[in-house]
């Protein structure tokens, strides 16, 4: 299978990685390369097999709806690139 | 001392033949000499270490002592451990100092082991050579132009040149056992669900599972009695009884039957490797063991299998690098999305942009079906090839690795080559299954070759048993390279 250009241009806006036209055509080829690797699997017939997402087949846990955290708002923010008042900062959104 | 095994070490520290001050000084000082050359360690903080050593001389004298109390365990970066820098081997986590504890982490700290430092990976485990680490490569103390193989490379290294008693590592697609291999020492991943994921950075959350590294089965025995157990806070974590792993080590192996899946020593394998494991089973023969051929007729299908599964479950997990709680953030921005772009197109390395952009295609409309959903399809027919192969045999053998260490470098810029180089790996994550490799032997460039055992699901103390048996037989895992003698 090959790409185009533009199915990179694609994939990277949607995973949020800026690249450049050189970076954008070292990805394509390689990439392609992969996804060649990967086609072995299209031939393979599959009909009424489930999907298998985990290897044991559990069920979801699940827990009593109670508060276990204790609130540790400053040791976190310590570690942000950007806080003020307590408030994780980002550029601004809204006009 | 260097070479005692942790039983022998647990030992001279509870008789007080050393201290644990004095055996973790030991170990920091071949760190300062060794890991300028090796890069096994990202972190090494000796003050810290130091001071849990102190703790842990406290509990050896009020006989509070537990079996690793004391020992100097090295942890992979990927285990997040408070105060501690833990970077995954990525610049995105360069400057991410952890406000809370794994579970594994908080598991030796229980247990008195002393913290002796963050070993170097490859960036979000992603990667067979530890090349891709942010941090530079690690060096094979076999041969230092070699890999160490990865993602646990760093780990791997530090084992084999004697700079801590035993390690952590986590196994996605083979990073426990394909390091281990390369490095000429033991380690194990066990079954999925049996070690909690809490804190440890996520890279494919179906398949991620931590293990234990060390020079031999005892030993891992022994870090796998601490790292595992049911907890709460990974909803994948198994609710089991607490087992002790080493209560099988020394049942004779008469009667055991080995499974040999044709397709593991098919085109693709050296020579040398082939050579090595044949003879490792031709030595269980002696042991009594009896040798049953075996076919796994969908592991070819494991490698693509793989690289659709992986990477979209990662482009998931690492959409949170996005420059706002913590870990890198770009200088310069205009808005937003370009923060969010900019900070991931510095933060990330080139093989980690590669594996989220995969994963982000499989996953976007219109090819989930095809891509996600077939794989998923072909992961079930892959685990019941065991299930099958289980009904006629004990254990499954065969190579870990298609071939011995490689040099740095030698697979350049061909991910795909990269990626088969965990061929005979690959399948055990997707099934879920428990896999070891101990060393068997040397190649032709007189580099280790790793055996793999697989065992059926919760097998591990059977495994860890029939690995200790032939470590009773034979000598490989004794061996110390050269190049660090100790």
């Amino acid at each position: 299978m090959s790409l185009t250009t533009s199915d990179v241009q694609k994939i990277a806006r949607l995973a949020r990685l800026a690249m450049n036209p050189t970076e954008i055509e070292a990805a394509r080829t390689q990439l392609s390369g992969i996804f060649e690797l990967i086609a072995e699997m299209q031939a393979v017939d599959t009909n009424g097999i489930a999907p298998m997402s985990h290897a044991q087949d559990l069920s979801q846990q699940l827990r009593p709806d109670v508060v276990t955290e204790s609130n540790q708002r400053e040791a976190f923010q310590a570690i942000a690139p950007q806080v003020e008042n307590g408030l994780y900062l980002v550029p601004q959104v809204l006009e | 001392m260097l070479n005692l095994s942790l039983q022998q070490q647990g030992d001279a520290l509870r008789a007080k033949k050393i201290s644990s001050v004095e055996l973790t000084q030991l170990y920091l000082d071949r760190i300062a000499t060794h890991n300028p050359v090796l890069n096994a360690y990202v972190t090494v903080e000796a003050h810290k270490s130091l001071a849990q050593a102190r703790s842990a001389d406290a509990m050896l004298a009020n006989g509070t002592a537990q079996a690793l109390t004391g020992i100097p365990i090295a942890q992979k970066d990927i285990f997040c451990a408070q105060g501690w820098r833990t970077t995954c081997g990525s610049k995105m986590l360069d400057n991410f100092i952890s406000p809370y504890d794994a579970h594994v982490i908080t598991q030796f700290n229980a247990a008195g082991a002393v913290n002796l430092g963050k070993t170097n990976m490859d960036e979000f485990a992603m990667g067979s050579s530890n090349e891709t680490s942010y941090f530079g490569p690690v060096r094979n103390p076999w041969d230092i132009k070699a890999v160490p193989g990865g993602s646990s490379g760093g780990a791997a290294s530090a084992v084999a040149a004697r700079l801590c008693a035993a390690a952590t590592g986590t196994d996605t697609g083979g990073s426990i056992r394909q390091p281990a291999a390369l490095c000429g020492i033991s380690g194990i991943k066990p079954t999925y669900g049996t070690v909690s994921r809490y804190g440890m950075i996520a890279f494919a959350s179906s398949l991620d599972q931590a293990g234990p590294m060390g020079r031999n089965a005892e030993d891992l025995g022994l870090m796998l009695n601490v790292m595992t157990g049911h907890d709460p806070r990974d909803s994948t974590s198994l609710a089991r009884d607490k087992e002790d792993y080493t209560r099988d080590l020394s049942k004779p192996l008469k009667g055991l039957r080995i499974g040999l899946p044709r397709e593991f020593f098919a085109a693709g394998l050296s020579q040398d490797v082939a050579q090595c494991v044949q003879a490792a089973v031709t030595e269980y023969q002696k042991l009594g063991a009896v040798v049953v051929d075996i076919s796994l007729p969908n592991a070819k299908l494991a490698v693509p299998v793989y690289y659709v599964l992986a990477p979209a479950e990662a482009s998931s997990n690492l959409s949170r690098f996005d420059g706002v709680r913590y870990g890198y953030r770009a200088p310069d921005y205009t808005d937003l999305t370009d923060m969010y772009e900019k900070t991931r197109a510095q933060g990330f390395g080139e093989e980690v942009k590669r594996r989220i952009m995969i994963g982000t295609y499989v996953l976007s409309h219109g090819y989930y079906d095809a891509y996600y959903l077939q794989a998923q399809k072909i992961r079930r027919l892959i685990a019941q090839d065991f299930v099958e192969a289980f009904k006629q045999c004990d254990v499954i053998m065969g190579p870990t690795s298609p071939s011995t260490a490689f040099n740095l470098g030698e697979k350049g810029d061909d991910p795909v080559q990269m990626y088969l180089s965990d061929i005979y790996t690959i399948a055990v994550n997707l099934a879920g299954l428990p896999g070891m490799s101990i060393p068997c032997g040397t190649g032709a460039n007189g580099l280790p070759v790793g055996l793999q055992i697989i065992g059926d699901y919760f097998k591990e103390a059977q495994m860890l048993n029939v690995a200790h048996q032939y470590q009773m037989a034979t000598d490989w895992h004794q061996r110390v390279p050269a190049t660090v003698g100790a």
